[in-house]
């Protein structure tokens, strides 16, 4: 008995040993993130958040449950040309406008995935990717979306109207908010026992249905809030960048984000966040090299070296070097 | 006029004939798929480049080398078979035995690279490929002109469809490709050599892929991304027959034609998206696929 109460006490210490790295991992980040306009450019920092935000929302449903959606574009577009139509249309604050398209997100999310869980693996690629392709058509031509020219000179308004978010620098802090908001929602839900059973069912999911849960449910939700936030993702881009396009809808992007996920660590909290800055920066130094024509070249490269070597991402070849050389 | 359902006659033919050539497209390139993921078990996401490559190979071969449609309708899949054969080779074999997942990401960056590549070369506007003489002009149906190298898109379809179907169920190589999707492990330990059946398999169906190419050169401009929305339309495609049939893939593309012609005739606003509410139906009346088993 006393042998296994040390074990056990050395496995919480080891556990909390544990969580006040991350801890101090967190904030160290956190105190950068809050200093990062000063050194960089801050549009360009609030585009990092906002498309890390969709990648992470991305990566839980891939990362996992263990589903490839090839149609998150839809949710990133539909998110942000609600709230830039609105924004645009009514006089109403910013933050009504985000939450707003949020909701349109969640509600397509909704039906996407009632049809897609219904088909597995490859399929409910194909689905998805299908169901965002129909949602481009849609937004091709409908007139609030503005068609190919999309909606311009959206307003950025009074955050709760008090605080004038077309200084960039209040922009950012929000966006740093709304970003750490979406971050933690994620990491909730991936630490939650609902986390864990969607583990389970990316592992092996006859065995979760023989334990007597109802996958469909956990794929469903899964599936749900993954749309949300990356409506929210959306949404946000949409005020910061006061431009809501038709690229956001185009399964070009749905397939950006899948690369994002993939180069930072699939089924890492904080690999989409590495990989959507890396993928960025890369597309932005590109687009102003002697290589600019041939940014979708070399994205389509790395991403057949990721599959072919590279296929657990930047954290997660860290984490692999960190277990086998510190442990 | 005659008027068919409130439709000028002409304008109802028309469209229907529109549509069945789109449907044998659907048809070709959902095959390939079909014969693609019976054996890799993979999802060809570079099938609509490929499709691209075959159009540039004809168009190549006529503007560079001078050589006729006639010889290009061989050479084209040849070579983009070929090409299909070394990206199985050297890039998917490596992952044959991870998550299949892994194979349709890999193709997807291969089709942004073939894409792009082309974008780079050609620009995005497109180039015309000249009718072949012998199949220049049309026929008077009486009812309808039919433009005789519409007609020969679907003739040419139909008979390669119906020549993969038989060699699939009829003959021994049909038959190793079918023993194989059952149970590869079984078939190597019988001798076959099942790696270069798969090799071979891919290589086939990117030739079909590109096959298709070659017939739509000089219907629509040769243009880098012709394949690439064409190919979430045969996603559709595949998703409402579900890939369980050869017949099933060949049927479900025609149809599909056809639905979108009708829809262009009637209630052209919904065209582009006719097929994707079909998928939807279907997902929610039959969801293994018209065609399938199990999902």
């Amino acid at each position: 008995m006393a042998t296994t109460d040390t074990k056990i006490s050395a496995a919480q210490l080891a556990k909390q040993a544990e969580n006040r790295r991350r801890n101090i991992f967190y904030l160290v980040l956190l105190a950068l993130a809050l200093v990062a306009p000063f050194v960089a450019y801050p549009v360009f920092l609030m585009k990092i958040l906002c498309f890390a935000l969709f990648a992470c929302a991305f990566n839980l449903l891939l990362g996992y449950a263990g589903l490839l959606s090839f149609g998150h574009a839809a949710f990133l577009a539909t998110g942000g040309y609600m709230t830039g139509f609105l924004l645009s249309t009514y006089s109403i604050t910013p933050e009504i406008g985000i939450i707003t398209g949020t909701l349109a997100s969640t509600v397509l999310g909704t039906f996407f995935g009632i049809l897609s869980i219904r088909r597995q693996g490859i399929y409910f690629a194909m689905i998805t990717l299908a169901l965002a392709q129909m949602v481009f058509f849609m937004y091709l031509q409908a007139d609030f979306t503005g068609g190919e020219d999309g909606l311009q000179g959206v307003p950025r308004g009074n955050l709760f109207g008090i605080f004038d978010l077309s200084n960039n620098l209040t922009m950012y802090y929000f966006v740093l908010a709304v970003f750490i908001f979406g971050f933690l929602l994620i990491q909730r839900t991936v630490h939650s026992p609902f986390g864990q059973v969607l583990k389970a069912i990316r592992e092996n999911e006859p065995r979760a249905i023989s334990l007597g849960y109802n996958t469909d449910v956990y794929k469903l939700v899964a599936f749900v809030i993954s749309a949300a936030i990356a409506g929210l993702a959306g949404s946000t881009k949409t005020v910061v960048f006061q431009l809501a396009s038709l690229g956001d809808a185009h399964w070009h992007m749905s397939g950006e984000v899948i690369l994002m996920t993939l180069v930072g660590g699939v089924g890492t909290l904080f690999g989409p966040v590495l990989g959507a800055g890396f993928v960025l920066t890369l597309e932005h130094q590109l687009s102003q090299s002697f290589l600019g024509d041939w940014v979708d070249v070399i994205l389509g490269v790395i991403f057949v070296v990721c599959v072919l070597t590279f296929r657990a991402g930047i954290v997660g070849e860290v984490q692999k070097f960190m277990k086998k050389n510190f442990n | 006029m005659t008027m068919i359902f409130g439709v000028p006659a002409a304008a109802f033919y028309g469209q229907l004939l529109l549509g069945l050539i789109n449907g044998a497209f659907y048809a070709l390139l959902s095959l390939g798929l079909a014969v693609i993921f019976g054996l890799l078990k993979i999802i060809n996401f570079s099938h609509g480049a490929q499709y691209m490559l075959g159009a540039f190979a004809a168009y190549l071969l006529l503007s560079v080398l001078g050589i006729n449609y006639w010889a290009a309708l061989f050479l084209a899949p040849l070579i983009v078979g070929l090409l299909g054969v070394l990206i199985e080779r050297y890039l998917l074999r490596r992952i044959a035995h991870i998550d299949h997942i892994y194979g349709l990401l890999l193709t997807f960056g291969l089709a942004l690279v073939i894409q792009g590549t082309f974008t780079n070369w050609f620009g995005v506007s497109g180039s015309r490929y000249p009718v072949p003489e012998l199949l220049q002009g049309g026929i008077n149906l009486g009812f309808m002109f039919l433009p005789i190298y519409r007609a020969w898109i679907v003739v040419v379809a139909l008979v390669v469809c119906f020549g993969v179907w038989f060699m699939i169920e009829k003959t021994k190589l049909g038959g190793y490709l079918r023993a194989g999707t059952e149970n590869s492990a079984l078939m190597q330990a019988f001798g076959v050599n099942v790696p270069l059946l798969v090799t071979l398999t891919y290589g086939f169906g990117v030739g079909l892929a590109a096959l298709g190419g070659v017939l739509a050169a000089p219907v629509y401009s040769v243009s880098p991304d012709m394949g690439s929305n064409l190919l979430i339309v045969v996603f559709a495609v595949v998703v409402i027959g579900g890939m369980g049939s050869i017949v099933g893939a060949i049927l479900t593309g025609l149809l599909m034609g056809i639905v979108e012609g009708l829809t262009k005739v009637y209630y052209p606003e919904a065209s582009n998206v006719v097929i994707f509410l079909v998928m939807i139906i279907v997902l929610l009346v039959r969801p293994a696929g018209l065609f399938g088993k199990g999902a």
